[in-house]
């Protein structure tokens, strides 16, 4: 039997969300709508060299204005080992990486994109797209346990489909707002895209409110409380209604048909007669009219139709919530034509309050700009505001005029996400080296405002280390795509800590601190990347016959840093070969490890 | 000399010696004379410690250290006398019995009542802030205390069942070591034997230098910092601190069977062994739904492992060099919401805090009728954390230069809780 139940009727007295100064933020947005962008800059493909064109041209002339001198331009090895990283989520193999040092056309930048974009590398693009939106989605705890709503599978095939398609951004973000269906892949109405809200809908979807603003439209309302100044109830205000959108969505909780310890969902849209109503549409009841606008109207009538929510201020008052954006926008308002309440009804045939939204979320300004900062902080580390995910007035970004552009001739490619990250991976601050020199020291991140005069190292992520693991040791190759996905899981879940507070916050020890590097000294994903056993990766190339001592040294090198051992490594592994009496398997397998181990391979340099 | 000259069957000092004369991860920011000089398991120290009990969620203090009987706001429980200045909740009645030995703080008053943020300022005294990254309470003692945990082999900062706040500009090298209330440390035995291992460290020291020579910024050293930590922990007796099973069943008992129990016992064989803090992490406080029938599943598992954590390390007479802390990023609201819940509330609620110098058994502040109000004077986490420092030995006085080369005072400027310090 499926258990299901409903949301809590009551009003949700959950205090002090606020929503920062998103009026001010769209008086902004529609003054930059003003200036128009040259169609042609954005019409060519592959090379479409007006965006880029425009990044260059922006970031440099900040580079004057801050009197920096950006690093020298990164290697053709290094670039490529950073552009496999960033788009297809691992490091190239050696075969890949020899392929386009030794390409001498001047346009194998432009090709090497191309190529990772398109057929060849779908696949690996698409799941490396589909993990890193799951994460972002749901988080990297969501659905690892039992009782949790979220089948995080159903979540990923649904991405990653989506992202093998490149299926639009507003598509995708449409279908993630407005998704009903269950979350369970093996239910007739399974909808990968509800595991988005599925679980955010507590307490009146406060969760689905603070997400969809902040993932969409970087809007931080969940950090926003900000209690230094005297409580402002016009954001509270704005909180609510834009909750107001979501109080037709509900969530019907199951239990797993097959495992009874497991939960399930599935997310419905509903009438909604508004907080603390119960739904009667057909019953007795006198009819009491009053005269509106010189006209006798019936005052229940009207009552049920606008269906409203209920907030509390921190005085205990209550105040009521009707559907508006966050610029401003009304249903009610949209609707006037059909009569004054009706773009508040709560009911589906008048209004679908999801659909609504989505459109309104897709249109705004905050839409497009969100997705390039997002985007931006993805290939740089940082993006235009800190961080990247909270903009507004009170977060300028520090390259205005860029992102406004950037977004905007996003936007005119239909939202096209890999136009977006080709303009930016063949921009020139993305083929920085990463040396700091004399004249840009001072454009530290973490300090000021990020010029990228160089290319800022930040560490690969979990999920990016354990497929370059297995990249670089060509481990995956007999097993099949379930069991590799099972073990990936099980690997990534031991760094994971979820806080179990209402913003559902996590934490990962995947940072650069001690249990981290415990993992890859001891644990077993290097032990098995440093198996020797006939046919593993180390005993191939210690068996090459093709090959001298030196080069299966220097291939390993290749293999996981993109270069060759120096004058004194060289050295040192000679003579660590020789100590250990010409044994190359032994060699091979310690110096593996020490390359896996080190700085420079789990650094994106 | 050849790198590879390994003589078989080393001890941890050779083993050390060895890597630093060759000096293969001994980069001019550090040096390995920290894990030569001992073996020893329990160290003979004369630092300070604290241990954090961290209530994750934000619990609702006005039931448990601030009762407001008969107030429309006071809540299902009752409150009990104790052997201190103050009545708490009946619900920790073992407590109540070593409340001579904590004092309660019922006039903190912050603005953060939002969990992130929360736990940010709590665990720093600095509000969240782009362009800084401000280290916890756990770096600044680790950082500050540095030259007296020098033979220490274990991080010095240890959180337990929880992720607890980061380094911020100190550096990954200060971050907490984040471990199980279990005590198993993953992936602490080596896959080779210790000469080879040696060999293989000589390698990677290295790449590690190379890297760190190319001037690239500040994540390759951190790396190697951190790099060096976990082989010195790796070769550590001192490890034997996290092993809560090696204690006896008796004592195991009186901390209580449960995680939070036993990261109270963890805690403190770390301090005996000379680890200068430990945070203890219980969540699940978020209580916004069911507030009351939420604390009678919580607060016994917090009254049998606190109280026995108090009782443990006074009979041992470490009591007076280890504070014990108990707080969460917040309170919860006075009022009771339509779920039985209590939500979100930064303005006017209650911290515990004793031992190690600091005052035992008073109250401190107040607040009004309702608990809606402090009505003595108001504290920060910044007076907070100026205390705390203050009684660990830690002066106030001490500037950081944070990354952005700006000074910047341990605890935020915040002033000394009048009364809280003996």
């Amino acid at each position: 039997m499926l258990r299901s139940s409903s949301e809590s009727a009551k009003p949700f007295l959950c205090m002090a969300m606020l929503l920062a100064n998103a009026a001010i933020s769209l008086s902004m947005s529609t003054s930059s709508l003003a200036e128009p962008v040259p169609d042609e800059s954005v019409s060519q493909r592959s090379g479409s060299l007006g965006p880029i064109d425009l990044i260059n041209q922006q970031i440099r002339a900040a580079w004057l204005d801050h009197d920096l001198r950006p690093s020298r331009q990164a290697t053709d090895a290094q670039w490529c080992r950073r552009v496999f990283l960033d788009l297809v989520g691992r490091i190239p193999t050696v075969s890949e990486l020899d392929a386009f040092t030794t390409q001498k056309s001047r346009q194998k930048r432009h090709e090497l994109v191309d190529r990772l974009l398109g057929e060849e590398y779908l696949d690996t693009y698409s799941n490396h797209w589909a993990t890193l939106w799951t994460n972002l989605l749901v988080g990297r705890t969501g659905g690892r346990e039992r009782r949790s709503l979220i089948n995080r599978q159903g979540l990923e095939n649904y991405l990653r489909q989506s992202l093998r398609e490149n299926q639009p951004y507003d598509h995708l973000v449409v279908e993630l707002i407005t998704a009903t269906g269950s979350a369970d892949p093996q239910e007739k109405d399974h909808n990968g895209a509800v595991n988005f809200l599925v679980e955010k809908l507590d307490e009146g979807g406060i969760q689905a409110t603070a997400k969809t603003a902040q993932i969409f439209l970087g809007m931080a309302v969940q950090c926003t409380q900000c209690h230094n100044h005297p409580f402002n109830e016009y954001r509270q205000n704005q909180f609510w209604e834009l909750n107001a959108f979501f109080r037709q969505t509900r969530v019907e909780r199951m239990r797993d048909p097959v495992d009874q310890n497991r939960r399930t969902g599935r997310v419905t849209s509903q009438d909604f007669a508004g907080e603390g109503r119960e739904l009667y549409r057909d019953n007795r009841r006198e009819i009491f009219l009053e005269e509106r606008n010189g006209k006798l109207v019936d005052r229940d009538a009207k009552q049920l139709q606008a269906a409203p929510t209920y907030y509390e201020l921190r005085n205990g008052q209550i105040r009521v919530a009707y559907p508006v954006f966050v610029d401003g926008t009304s249903l009610a308002e949209q609707y006037h034509d059909e009569g004054s309440e009706y773009g508040n009804s709560g009911y589906l045939e008048h209004v679908d309050r999801r659909q609504e939204l989505a459109k309104l979320v897709v249109d705004v300004r905050d839409f497009d700009r969100a997705m390039v900062n997002r985007t931006w902080a993805h290939f740089f580390g940082y993006g235009f505001t800190k961080p990247f995910d909270d903009m507004g007035p009170h977060n300028l970004p520090s390259h205005p005029k860029l992102l406004n552009e950037l977004g905007l001739a996003f936007r005119s490619t239909n939202f096209d996400m890999k136009e977006l990250m080709r303009w930016i991976v063949l921009s020139e601050p993305y083929a920085l080296s990463s040396q700091i020199n004399k004249h840009n020291v001072k454009d530290d991140p973490r300090n000021t405002a990020p010029q990228f005069s160089r290319f800022y190292l930040r560490q690969m992520q979990a999920e990016t280390l354990y497929e370059s693991l297995l990249i670089a040791t060509q481990a995956d190759e007999t097993v099949s795509n379930e069991r590799r996905s099972a073990l990936k899981a099980r690997w990534l879940q031991q760094f994971n800590t979820a806080f179990g507070t209402d913003d559902q916050a996590e934490a990962t020890t995947f940072n650069g601190s001690i249990p981290q590097v415990l993992t890859l000294m001891n644990g077993d994903l290097v032990r098995r990347a440093c198996s020797t056993g006939t046919g593993s990766f180390l005993d191939k190339i210690a068996n090459d016959s093709g090959l001298t001592n030196r080069q299966k040294i220097g291939y390993l090198y290749k293999a996981a840093l993109a270069r060759r051992p120096s004058k004194e490594e060289t050295n040192v592994c000679n003579e660590l070969l020789t100590w250990r009496h010409g044994d190359i398997v032994t060699t091979l397998q310690d110096i593996w490890w020490a390359v896996l181990n080190s700085n420079e391979f789990i650094l994106i340099h | 000399m050849s790198h590879f000259s390994t003589p078989r069957g080393m001890n941890r000092r050779h083993f050390l010696n060895h890597l630093a004369g060759a000096s293969t991860l001994a980069l001019p920011a550090f040096t390995l004379t920290q894990a030569l000089t001992t073996q020893a398991a329990t160290l003979k120290h004369n630092h300070k410690s604290c241990i954090l009990l961290w209530m994750g969620g934000g619990p609702p203090s006005i039931d448990i250290w601030d009762m407001k009987p008969g107030a429309p706001t006071g809540g299902t429980y009752k409150p009990i006398s104790t052997t201190g200045e103050g009545q708490i909740t009946e619900l920790l009645p073992k407590v109540a019995q070593q409340m001579h030995r904590l004092s309660i703080v019922r006039s903190m008053s912050t603005r953060e009542a939002d969990h992130e943020r929360g736990r940010y300022y709590m665990h720093t005294g600095f509000v969240p802030n782009p362009n800084v990254q401000h280290p916890s309470y756990g770096s600044v003692v680790a950082h500050e205390l540095a030259n007296e945990l020098r033979e220490l082999e274990i991080p010095p900062y240890v959180s337990i069942g929880g992720a607890s706040e980061g380094p911020g500009f100190l550096g990954m090298a200060y971050a907490p070591f984040q471990v199980d209330s279990n005590g198993r440390v993953r992936n602490v035995k080596a896959n080779v034997e210790e000469a080879r291992m040696m060999d293989r460290m000589k390698l990677l020291g290295l790449l590690e230098r190379r890297f760190v020579r190319e001037n690239r910024g500040p994540s390759p050293t951190e790396h190697a910092k951190v790099l060096e930590n976990t082989l010195s922990l790796l070769t550590s007796s001192q490890m034997q601190a996290f092993q809560v099973e090696s204690e006896t069943q008796k004592i195991r008992d009186t901390y209580g069977n449960t995680n939070f129990g036993r990261g109270c016992l963890m805690a403190r064989r770390l301090v005996e062994t000379g680890v200068p803090f430990v945070e203890v992490n219980l969540g699940g406080w978020d209580l916004h739904q069911n507030c009351f029938a939420g604390l009678q599943q919580k607060l016994p598992e917090v009254d049998q492992a606190m109280s026995a954590l108090i009782e443990d390390l006074a009979s041992r007479g470490i009591l007076e060099n280890t504070v014990v802390m108990w707080m969460g990023e917040f309170g919860r609201t006075p009022r009771i919401n339509g779920n039985a819940g209590r939500d979100h509330w930064a303005r006017s609620w209650s911290v515990v805090a004793g031992g190690g110098g600091l005052a035992a058994g008073k109250v401190i502040g107040a607040t009004n009728e309702d608990g809606t109000q402090v009505t003595t004077d108001p504290h920060s986490s910044e007076d907070l954390m100026a205390t705390i420092c203050q009684a660990m030995g830690i002066s106030l006085d001490k500037k950081f230069t944070a990354t952005n080369g700006r000074p910047m005072k341990i605890a935020g400027g915040g002033k000394v809780i009048d009364g809280l310090l003996e």
